[in-house]
């Protein structure tokens, strides 16, 4: 490989305005739960402060629920369950799942405003990607609600209740959407806790159930924090449990499920391989590189974490990857030019921060992107780690933001013996010109979802979901309706 | 293949190269960010007419068009060139003499390069004797494509000789080589031939330029800087009708090889109708409202 003897100026010149959304959003000084149809003021009276990442302040508060909301809640549901939604024909289910797809199309554009102010992802993905995903969930399984039986041919798949559900703060919209869509499509009603960073859009979801007149407790919100997810997840109404969030919480969710009758799925965390061959298309490797652990700012479950290149590219990849890391525009997610945004929150940049320590005191190599940071609000440098051993914590932890670590291998089965070594198996990426090889790998790969020559693809008609401790279930396509019915 | 290049030629995937391509077009390119792009380009524009029906007062309405492109209170820059047909490159010339903007003359058989290499050769030294301070070749892309690729250097390396001191375009009608894998390989080719500028397309053949081939191209002479340290420049031509299309590429340019490409010398549009959708930008910018079409001097 060539040295380098020139470099690249990115900084000065000819700078983008700053181009912020400017659309007008209907957020709400305070907001309130979603049971039996109606928004209700939690039984304490409690609230708790929404904060916007970007900037540290508070955003609005949202209803702090107990349990007793969330045994109205509940009650509700099942009620609905009984009386409407179970024995009402899958045709007219799906009516109501379409309306609810066109509607959040509608709002996209609001909706994405809201998503990026409370959880700090860029405008530029809550729009082009979050919210298109949501809206196709709901209409792919809208689609399904009135074809089950061929889903499940020669059985009589019956929906199997309450669905209890807790989703994370990552892809708030689109988890709610994921795990909604599916449920009632089955003919089951739904008790949803929103993350407690994220509650926003949630609940303006729940306007969009008001105004495609879904049935009141269909679907049920209640905010809050952990203890009100486990109060979900335990109630004895509730018959089958969803969870998507870290590996911890769902130990505990499954400990607690133990010995009942709940079904149960569980989408956990990861620690995926992005796998690079010297034979790689490199300009796009580094491309499906930069969108596997950037996008979202890291937070993604399935991020490409692990950078596993071939020993002969390593060199050539890490300073095509420091040049990259220069040109990523950091700051206001507002801004649609911004191409990493906020952290969630202050205690997800300092679980960052840790871990950026550790891997230092472990001896691996700091690249960081010199941009500059915003001096309010929680913000982490693109950047990634070489010289990382496989014991290192920076490789066997997931850090949930925007670092990498990089490593190395010589020939395919070490790439596939390293890829597999964790506890995690969410996905996996491989980057290769030769396409039987993709094919060969992806066999020996302990991953739920393997992407060739790309990464972070999602389509509703896909499964999703991991191996080991990355849960079990599949959420997406056809398999994501057997977590949701009795057969 | 049996001909070695000096440098390495890594595969495109198509479908990544077309996403991030995609990307760029997301940018939002606002208020001042807007105006400055725009005047860039027009400053990087090579004003082209290029019809058997050219004549002399059509290239010396072309010439004035480029020296002044809008009314003075616009401010708008002249373009970067005058291109046209050997034929009518003295008259350029003449026309533009003490403007500093050069001319530029398409050659070696334009628009297919289905001639003998003398013929073509003899095209080069005709339209440098003429005065052109820049020629744009065609490669033949079916020698290439039947594989001869010793035979396509040695020509653009013969090209590059006939040409003295004129500044070597090297156009590869990438519509007509058609994959990715192709650009990459006549880009780093060309380059090593001997090529100042890689050019897209003649405009003659459909798709002419398009946003993830001219991102091929930019990356093969980013790559080769850093290598080398040797700055190329790169002309997509054809097909680039809007201003928004423009800032796309500048926006693309920019934040591949950085911004010592965001100047003539080494960013060039080739294009005969994207100047008049420009002009209305630019006028908006200023003016605060869009005007018809009719207040605008045609080329």
């Amino acid at each position: 490989m060539s040295k380098n003897v020139a470099e690249l100026k990115f900084e000065g010149g000819w700078e983008y305005a700053p181009a912020p959304e400017t659309t007008p959003v209907p957020l709400k000084s305070k907001y309130e739960l979603f049971i039996n149809g109606k928004f209700v003021a939690p039984k304490n009276g409690k609230h708790f402060r929404s904060v916007n990442p970007a900037t540290g302040r508070q955003l609005t508060r949202i209803a702090k629920a107990e349990q007793a909301d969330v045994n109205a809640a509940v009650r509700s549901a099942r009620r609905a369950y009984e009386k409407v939604w179970g024995p009402m024909s899958g045709a007219e289910r799906g009516k109501y799942l379409f309306r609810i797809a066109r509607i959040i199309q509608e709002k996209a554009r609001e909706l994405a405003i809201l998503e990026s102010m409370d959880g700090g992802k860029p405008i530029k993905e809550s729009r082009d990607v979050d919210l298109p995903l949501v809206a196709a969930h709901f209409f792919y399984y809208a689609g399904w609600a009135d074809k089950l039986d061929y889903a499940f041919p020669g059985k009589s798949p019956q929906p199997v209740g309450v669905a209890g559900q807790v989703i994370p703060w990552n892809f708030p919209l689109l988890m709610a959407a994921w795990k909604i869509a599916p449920a009632l499509a089955c003919g089951n009603t739904v008790v949803l806790k929103p993350a407690e960073t994220t509650s926003v859009t949630a609940m303006h979801l729940a306007e969009i159930f008001e105004e495609a007149q879904l049935p009141p407790g269909v679907v049920n919100i209640v905010t809050g924090a952990g203890e009100i997810g486990a109060a979900v997840v335990e109630h004895p109404d509730v018959g089958k449990v969803a969870f998507t969030g870290s590996t911890g919480v769902g130990k505990s969710i499954a400990a607690a499920v133990a010995g009942t009758e709940k079904k149960l799925t569980l989408e956990l965390g990861g620690k995926a391989a992005n796998i690079v061959f010297e034979d790689a298309p490199i300009e796009q490797a580094v491309e499906g590189v930069i969108n596997g652990i950037f996008f979202n700012q890291g937070h993604v479950c399935c991020a490409g974490s692990r950078l596993l290149l071939q020993e002969s590219i390593h060199d050539e990849f890490v300073s095509r990857l420091e040049r990259r890391i220069e040109t990523l525009r950091v700051g206001d997610p507002l801004d649609k030019n911004t191409d990493i945004g906020a952290i969630n929150s202050k205690e997800q940049l300092g679980r960052i921060n840790q871990l950026i320590g550790a891997g230092l005191n472990e001896g691996a190599e700091l690249h960081a992107s010199s941009c500059e940071l915003p001096g309010e609000g929680f913000w982490c440098r693109p950047s990634f780690f070489t010289g990382v051993s496989a014991s290192h914590r920076i490789a066997r932890e997931e850090i949930f933001g925007p670092v990498l670590s990089v490593m190395t291998f010589r020939t395919p089965a070490e790439a596939v013996a390293r890829a597999n070594d964790t506890c995690y198996g969410l996905s996996a990426g491989i980057w290769t010109d030769k396409g039987s090889r993709i094919f060969k790998m992806a066999d020996q790969l302990r991953a739920g979802v393997i992407w060739g020559n790309t990464f972070n693809k999602f389509d509703p008609t896909s499964p999703f979901g991991g191996y080991k401790e990355s849960g079990f279930g599949r959420e997406g396509g056809v398999q994501g309706l057997l977590p949701y019915v009795r057969l | 293949m049996s001909f070695a290049l000096k440098f390495p030629v890594p595969r495109v995937d198509q479908i990544g190269v077309e996403e991030r391509a995609a990307k760029f077009t997301k940018r939002s390119i606002k208020n001042e960010a807007k105006t400055q792009g725009l005047k860039m380009a027009v400053a990087m524009m090579d004003l082209t007419t290029l019809e058997g029906a050219d004549s002399k007062g059509k290239v010396i309405h072309l010439c004035r068009k480029a020296r002044q492109p809008m009314l003075a209170k616009y401010d708008c820059p002249p373009c970067a060139a005058v291109c046209v047909y050997p034929n009518q490159v003295a008259h350029a010339v003449k026309e533009l003499e003490g403007s500093g903007i050069p001319v530029a003359s398409v050659a070696t058989g334009f628009p297919s390069g289905q001639y003998p290499l003398k013929l073509r050769l003899a095209d080069v030294k005709d339209a440098v004797n003429s005065g052109a301070a820049e020629i744009d070749m065609v490669i033949s892309r079916g020698t290439f494509l039947e594989g001869g690729l010793a035979e396509v250097f040695d020509e653009i390396a013969a090209v590059k000789k006939a040409c003295g001191k004129a500044h070597l375009k090297v156009i590869f009608e990438t519509g007509e080589l058609q994959t990715y894998d192709n650009v990459r390989l006549v880009s780093q080719l060309a380059i090593e031939a001997g090529a100042d500028f890689i050019k897209t397309s003649t405009g003659k053949v459909s798709p002419a330029a398009t946003l993830p081939v001219t991102l091929v191209m930019v990356e093969t002479v980013r790559d080769h800087y850093l290598a080398t340290g040797k700055k190329i420049g790169v002309k997509p031509a054809g097909g680039i009708r809007t201003a928004k299309q423009a800032l796309q590429y500048l926006v693309m340019v920019k934040e591949t090889v950085g911004n010592d490409w965001l100047t003539p010398d080494l960013f060039r549009f080739g294009a005969s109708s994207l100047l008049g959708d420009v002009e209305l930008q630019l006028a908006k910018l200023v003016d605060g409202n869009y005007q018809s079409a009719d207040y605008f001097s045609n080329g």
